[in-house]
């Protein structure tokens, strides 16, 4: 670890929470429908898309209403990208010639990129086509992202909402977000990275008579269009087998500090948003503090680990250095290390270096950010998972002191917080049960690469990260079999929508209560007290439920390292 | 069913707009402003092109620097890294192997010396870059078979070193096309 490395990592930070916090201010003025500067654009351009669209914008849906649209669209996006990938052989925009994608891998594909997920058993650069990378990726990067931010966004409204019953309406607050915030952001980031060196051009592979005299394909594409929404909607699905480790993704140390700030800003910015919405910036203070701590905590683990390199190698080589393998040397061990625990905690899923090389303690923090799944989170997700949490610590305080749970002035009943368990138990359990029926399965453990326990973390690692929504991998898995196709697409659509209806069935709920006026009776959430406790309940939540998978695995290859060492 | 319609409409408006319009127009306004960058950084040699700047392509010549070792042979169609785990052995039997390799092309360079990025593989199998110590340990090597003094290529990767960004970003490093640009311009080669 150097100093020079460690200001790197917290600049990073800084820069995220100081764009982060206004940008904050800014979605909330979408949101309650303030007019922005750029008004004469936005709404004729709003409006040619609800007639599109077929949208009457003054229309106030209930969450049913609200929830029933954005399953079906969703649906609707999906089956259409699946057409894309088994056609795309024979669609315009493939000057590679890629073929068609198998049943299996194409639902696993569009099951990834509907859920926001973007784990990719295809590899990018050749096997998906230049029309499959636009037409399917990077639409779908826009539209899942939109989808997890208005769920967010509705289920605020439903918390301040006062004995009423509606939420907003589903295809305004869905149209908006493209067009008052992902479209601008977007264009303007994908503008600013083929200026630093990210292709963007629709001519095939370059084949090149390289200095030495052999040939070398360079495949190359639309990249920045789809890397800068990538980034920016925390989807993580990169262009090329390689993600953000690519030198056409990410090919200078600037890009890659630009894509950290572009995963990190919109989930930093809902917190404060909802500060906003629930008028109440301490509580929005009180959550940035303790989880940016925990994001900076996890960045050094890694960054300690991978800096003091493999023990390993120096006693059988004797080089020392930093742990290289599996990074890119422009971004050196500080940035990579960054990277990795936000992509994690962002639950973004790019990669600029592989994590299956990691070593196993820094293995062991994003397999922890995507178990709690909370450190402000994914587009809009990750703010719908902080107040489930926080309405369980809410009720768990409220039983410790003997008072009735209420938060943000609503009360807390039996039938809010069942629906709270259910989408928090649902977490461990797609990640526990599929891993032990891979574990059990020869479908299941042929795939892994590396073996002893580190082969297990590669599986427990894919069902993490399919159930967090995440799609970052430990790489060796070879994960394009039917078996895992079939199970990883059906634990990505768990993940992403039995905790969404859960969370938008409490908002029904608490939408229709009355707003009980604050009183020195009240348990207030907007102390560093209760923010402990917060913070105790889903480490506790996830300690518990995932620890003794964590020991068989990072773990417990921890300390078969150390005994190799000390074996000698 | 007015929902149905509702999101077939938007399914197909949306996807011509994000899947179509808005990634031709940055290819658009991406290669007027960019025209090099947006093409992949191609660099030219007598008419041919001869790589990308930021594609490290396969030299195993003496007179030529090496980028860093490749797990998918510098494949510019299939990037990738070994996924090797830390305690795999044939994580270590893969470094040792490259690190026989550059002690067998750079003679006399103490194991010691040799820095860990010089001999484990990228995460892309395409990184351009090399660090400065591994640059100055190939260049007794390539001062020897290319002709040009050691001095003269000291001075080269002195020019071509790019430092870290602010000062906190990054490692310092060189990148192996450009320097080898020069090499072969210089050579004739």
């Amino acid at each position: 670890m150097t100093v020079v490395g460690s200001i790197g990592i917290l600049v990073i930070i800084a820069i995220i929470l100081i764009v982060g916090i206004p940008l904050g201010g800014y979605l909330y003025r979408v949101f309650i429908g303030s007019r922005s500067f750029f008004e004469p654009v936005f709404d004729p351009t709003e409006r040619v898309l609800y007639k599109l669209v077929g949208v009457n914008p003054s229309v106030q849906m209930d969450w049913k209403a609200y929830l029933r649209a954005l399953m079906l669209v969703n649906f609707m996006m999906m089956i259409f990208v699946y057409f894309v990938f088994r056609l795309q052989g024979i669609l315009p925009f493939n000057p590679d010639h890629i073929p068609g994608m198998s049943w299996d891998l194409a639902f696993n594909t569009a099951a990834s990129f509907i859920t926001n997920t973007n784990w990719q058993n295809y590899a990018g650069g050749h096997s998906m086509s230049y029309l499959g990378q636009m037409l399917a990726i990077t639409y779908l990067q826009f539209t899942s992202a939109a989808t997890g931010f208005v769920a967010a966004i509705a289920f605020v409204r439903g918390l301040i909402a006062n004995k009423s019953d509606t939420i907003g309406n589903f295809w305004v607050d869905l149209i908006k977000i493209h067009t008052r915030v992902l479209l601008p952001f977007a264009t303007i980031f994908a503008l600013v990275l083929i200026g630093m060196g990210v292709p963007q051009t629709l001519l095939g592979a370059q084949v090149v008579h390289t200095l030495q005299g052999s040939t070398q394909t360079i495949s190359r594409g639309p990249v920045a269009s789809l890397e800068a929404i990538k980034q920016l909607g925390t989807n993580g699905g990169g262009f090329f087998n390689a993600n953000s480790a690519h030198p056409f993704e990410d090919p200078t140390a600037l890009t890659s500090v630009l894509e950290m700030v572009a995963m990190g800003v919109i989930p930093t910015a809902l917190i404060a948003t909802f500060g906003r919405f629930i008028a109440n910036r301490r509580q929005a203070t009180v959550l940035y503090v303790l989880l940016t701590a925990i994001l900076i905590i996890g960045a050094f683990v890694v960054y300690a680990n991978e800096a003091a390199g493999n023990p390993l190698v120096h006693q059988a080589l004797g080089i020392s250095g930093p742990n290289m393998e599996g990074k890119e040397w422009r971004f050196g061990p500080a940035l990579s290390s960054a990277f990795v625990a936000m992509t994690t905690a962002f639950t973004t899923g790019a990669v600029s270096s592989m994590h299956d090389s990691l070593m196993p303690l820094s293995g062991l923090v994003p397999l922890l950010f995507m178990m709690f799944n909370v450190i402000f989170g994914g587009k809009g997700v990750g703010l719908l998972n902080i107040l489930m949490f926080l309405m369980i610590t809410v009720f768990l305080s409220g039983l410790m002191v003997g008072r009735t749970p209420e938060i943000f002035g609503k009360k807390i009943e039996a039938r809010e917080i069942k629906l709270a368990t259910t989408a928090m138990l649902v977490h461990p359990f797609i990640i526990l049960v599929p891993t032990a029926i891979a574990l059990i399965t020869k479908a299941g453990t042929s795939a892994i690469l590396n073996p002893g326990l580190h082969g297990f973390t590669e599986v427990l690692y894919a069902f993490t990260s399919a159930a967090a929504n995440n799609g970052s991998a430990f790489a060796g898995l070879s994960a394009n079999t039917v078996f895992y196709n079939v199970t990883l697409g059906i634990v990505m659509l768990l993940g992403r929508y039995i905790s969404i209806i859960a969370m938008f069935a409490i908002a029904g709920s608490l939408a229709k209560k009355s707003v009980i006026p604050e009183s020195v009776g009240t348990l207030r959430t907007d102390t560093f007290a209760f923010g402990s406790v917060f913070v105790a309940v889903f480490v506790i939540v996830g300690a518990l439920t995932f620890f003794p998978a964590l020991a068989i695995g990072p773990i417990g290859e921890q300390f078969q390292m150390l005994s190799h060492l000390s074996g000698h | 069913m007015i929902n149905f319609w509702r999101s077939l409409r938007f399914t197909i408006v949306f996807a011509v707009l994000l899947g179509l319009v808005y990634p031709l127009v940055i290819t658009g306004i991406g290669n007027v402003l960019f025209p090099s960058q947006a093409k992949g950084s191609m660099i030219s040699f007598h008419g041919q092109v001869v790589g990308s700047k930021l594609i490290a392509q396969e030299t195993n010549v003496p007179w030529l620097f090496h980028p860093r070792p490749s797990a998918v042979n510098y494949a510019g169609n299939g990037s990738g890294g070994s996924n090797l785990g830390p305690t795999n052995p044939a994580l270590i039997a893969e470094i040792k192997k490259n690190l026989q390799t550059v002690e067998q092309q750079n003679p006399g360079t103490p194991v010691s010396r040799i820095p860990t990025e010089m001999v484990e593989s990228s995460a892309s199998g395409l990184d351009p870059d090399i660090s400065i110590p591994d640059a100055l340990i190939q260049l007794p090597r390539v001062a020897r078979a290319s002709g040009l003094g050691q001095a003269y290529l000291r001075a080269l990767i002195a020019r071509d070193t790019k430092g870290r960004i602010l000062g906190i970003w990054g490692e310092p490093m060189v990148n192996v096309m450009q320097l080898n640009m020069t090499i072969v311009k210089q050579t004739g080669k």
